[in-house]
């Protein structure tokens, strides 16, 4: 912290410098660092150049492709792609806000209320990772199937009326609906957004608590004037970490969509290996990447959680 | 603010009141304790004493076991803190970090509906002088400001009591003396009744006008700084308390008033007055002495003290000049190591380790103990403080 009465620096030289002893390892940070820059070169800054050139190429398969400059393919991705770009986006939102709402509960549970339970929970929070991410997808086609009990409860209870209406599912079918392959997001998501909401919690001073309500605030008040202010560096990057892979996960949308569920990612994996249109490709890549920081950026501004985060 | 009255609004009443959590862990032993309104009340006692569990019963953060806890005449004993006209400046001070000062200090007031809170918790920053820093976040401030912001933040609600638990903990020695004078002087610009948790005795004396020292979950003694100090009722409140000399001694004979005892080869005079246990001849007393309420005398010149003193022989085992006074330690055949503070007016020279001394005082000044107690309790947590 920088005050005001802290001592200007001498304006007149008094003494002549010394010559600092030589500090054996100056360089030893940097070649700590190197690996870092090393595998950040290789594996992000490299592809990245490489896709960058890809998306400005034209010609074909056959032909070979050849930087033009021809920057009209992402107009013409864009025009011809923005219904997936705006359901990814959607979808991921949905997505998202289900996972704050089903993970704050229980982080905060976690957190203050689990007592020696705690760390089994939190172990079954992250058990689902032992499992592969397509298997646990998969299963989750078993559990939303047409004949299944969920379907079936849902249906007794008119939900799927409310949810038809909305125009989340159709018929009398979950699977291949927008509301599967939100499940399915929600589902898969759901840790990443516990653990940094569970870390945010479980710093919060209990005796913060005491102060507010020794201070008149009712429970609830507490809640919302110290206990989810103080939570917010949680909840901004448990949003961020669900949204951004959301936003450009395809495999939801694959197993549990139809091809009125696809998704930007699906469409960028399309034309990578089936349609093997390179550019366009490479190009709504780099829309949905500019997209999701130029959304990410606005988000934090507003949340001004920077000094938090 | 209001100062000091006579009604009873702000009494805190304890009537029977205990805690024993659910480990069966009996933290306080029922207990009654009435404080007046307007006081500065202290609760010493070392850690685990059952002291911030009081404080903490009264606040309502927990809930007692056994008992009732009134504020003036109305009974708080189910009422959640929300409820309580009471407020309390936590051991560090539990501000909300992420509200800067002006809105810590508000807190209280917006919650329970004020509107115009500026005037108020202007004038509260200016009280505990910290009106340039409104608008700074908690981690900005030193120490001794969060401390003052904390206070502010209790005072500013006028609660019927304050709650302070061990306020000065965290706190540099300097400082701490400081932030005592401060905290008596809003006491008693504000005139509202205080009561405060603390470990230090020099705190609890120099601030509280009544100090109740608890032990094990029970109030030792209830009294006035210079009461307990003058006057222990337990070999506890004497060592914990300062220091004392305690002697074990027979009773020999009463006459007009006083009681003479065997110590040793000697014999001591205590006051009948200042000493409550039973005086059957033969029956066993602690006479307790302060330490600088002792003269010394060299032993080549005992025949000067005047008659009159109670006496005692031994050899100066240790001594310590600490500028105001010298401290000596004095090994003697009826107290192993006997303490004496004396004032450095006209030092003898020849009061060094090793030198035979006669120790001396005012029959006025001693004290007598039940022997049934331990002689040690309290010295081992006082040093550990």
């Amino acid at each position: 912290m920088a005050t005001l009465t802290e001592a200007p620096p001498p304006l007149t030289p008094t003494a002549p410098e010394k010559k600092p002893p030589r500090r054996r390892g100056r360089f030893t940070p940097y070649w700590l660092l190197l690996p870092g820059i090393l595998w950040l070169l290789v594996f992000f800054a490299l592809p990245m150049i490489y896709q960058a050139s890809t998306s400005v190429q034209t010609g074909s398969l056959e032909e070979g492709y050849k930087v033009t400059w021809h920057l009209a393919t992402y107009w013409d991705a864009l025009s011809e792609y923005w219904p997936q770009f705006l359901r990814s986006i959607l979808y991921a939102g949905a997505a998202t806000v289900l996972c704050l709402v089903l993970g704050y509960p229980l982080a905060y549970l976690i957190a203050f209320r689990a007592g020696r339970w705690r760390n089994l929970i939190m172990i079954l929070v992250i058990a689902p990772f032992f499992t592969s991410f397509l298997i646990r997808t998969l299963a989750w086609k078993t559990i939303l199937a047409d004949s299944g009990p969920v379907v079936s409860a849902l249906n007794t209870l008119h939900v799927l009326d409310v949810t038809n209406w909305l125009g989340w599912t159709a018929g009398d079918r979950v699977l291949a609906t927008p509301l599967a392959v939100v499940c399915g997001l929600t589902y898969n998501f759901l840790p990443f957004m516990i653990l940094p909401l569970y870390t945010s919690l479980e710093r919060i001073d209990g005796r913060l608590h005491e102060a507010a309500g020794d201070l008149y605030a009712k429970p609830v008040t507490t809640f919302r004037k110290v206990t989810f202010p103080l939570s917010m560096p949680g909840v901004v990057s448990g949003t961020l970490l669900t949204f951004i892979p959301a936003a450009g996960d395809y495999v939801n949308a694959d197993l549990l969509g139809s091809t009125d569920t696809r998704m930007v990612g699906n469409v960028i994996q399309t034309q990578f290996l089936r349609i093997l249109d390179y550019p366009t490709a490479a190009a709504l890549s780099f829309i949905l990447m500019a997209a999701i920081l130029f959304m990410v950026t606005l988000y934090i501004r507003r949340s001004g959680t920077e000094d938090l985060v | 603010m209001t100062n000091k009255n006579t009604d009873s609004s702000g009494d805190v009443r304890l009537s029977g009141i205990s805690k024993t959590y659910d480990n069966g862990f009996t933290a306080v032993q029922p207990l009654d304790l009435t404080v007046p309104q307007g006081s500065f009340f202290a609760l010493l006692g070392a850690s685990g004493c059952g002291k911030t569990t009081t404080l903490r019963m009264i606040a309502g953060l927990e809930e007692p076991t056994t008992g009732t806890v009134h504020l003036g005449d109305q009974e708080v004993t189910r009422l959640p803190p929300y409820k309580r006209p009471v407020n309390t400046v936590f051991q560090s001070y539990a501000l909300f970090p992420h509200l800067d000062i002006f809105e810590n200090v508000a807190f209280g007031l917006r919650r329970r509906g004020i509107k115009s809170v500026k005037k108020q918790v202007e004038d509260m920053l200016e009280l505990v002088q910290l009106g340039e820093q409104a608008r700074k976040k908690p981690h900005q401030l030193s120490g001794g400001q969060q401390q003052r912001v904390a206070v502010a933040r209790a005072l500013i609600n006028t609660p019927k009591v304050l709650l302070l638990d061990e306020p000065l903990g965290a706190l540099d020695l300097k400082l701490r003396r400081q932030m005592q004078l401060e905290l008596k002087r809003i006491q008693t610009e504000v005139g509202i009744t205080f009561v405060h948790v603390t470990h230090d005795q020099e705190e609890a004396m120099t601030m509280a006008d009544t100090v109740a020292v608890m032990n094990a979950g029970r109030v030792e003694q209830l009294g006035s700084p210079t009461d307990l100090y003058e006057n222990p009722n337990t070999t506890f409140v004497a060592n914990f308390l300062g220091t004392s000399n305690l002697i074990e001694a027979e009773v020999d004979s009463r006459s007009g008033g006083e009681i003479v005892l065997k110590a040793g080869g000697g014999k001591l005079v205590l006051p009948e007055a200042r000493y409550a246990g039973p005086t059957t001849t033969g029956g066993k007393v602690l006479v307790g002495v302060r330490p600088e309420k002792i003269s010394l005398t060299h032993a080549d010149e005992a025949g000067e003290i005047p008659e009159g003193r109670n006496r005692i022989t031994g050899t100066i085992a240790d001594s310590s000049f600490i500028g105001v006074s010298t401290q000596y330690v004095i090994d003697s055949p009826v107290c192993p190591e006997f303490e004496v503070y004396a004032q450095n007016i006209d030092r003898d020279d020849r009061l060094v380790p090793g030198a035979e001394v006669v120790l001396h005082w005012n029959p006025a000044h001693t004290f007598g103990l039940d022997a049934d107690q331990d002689i040690d309790a309290g010295i081992q947590e006082e040093a550990t403080v």
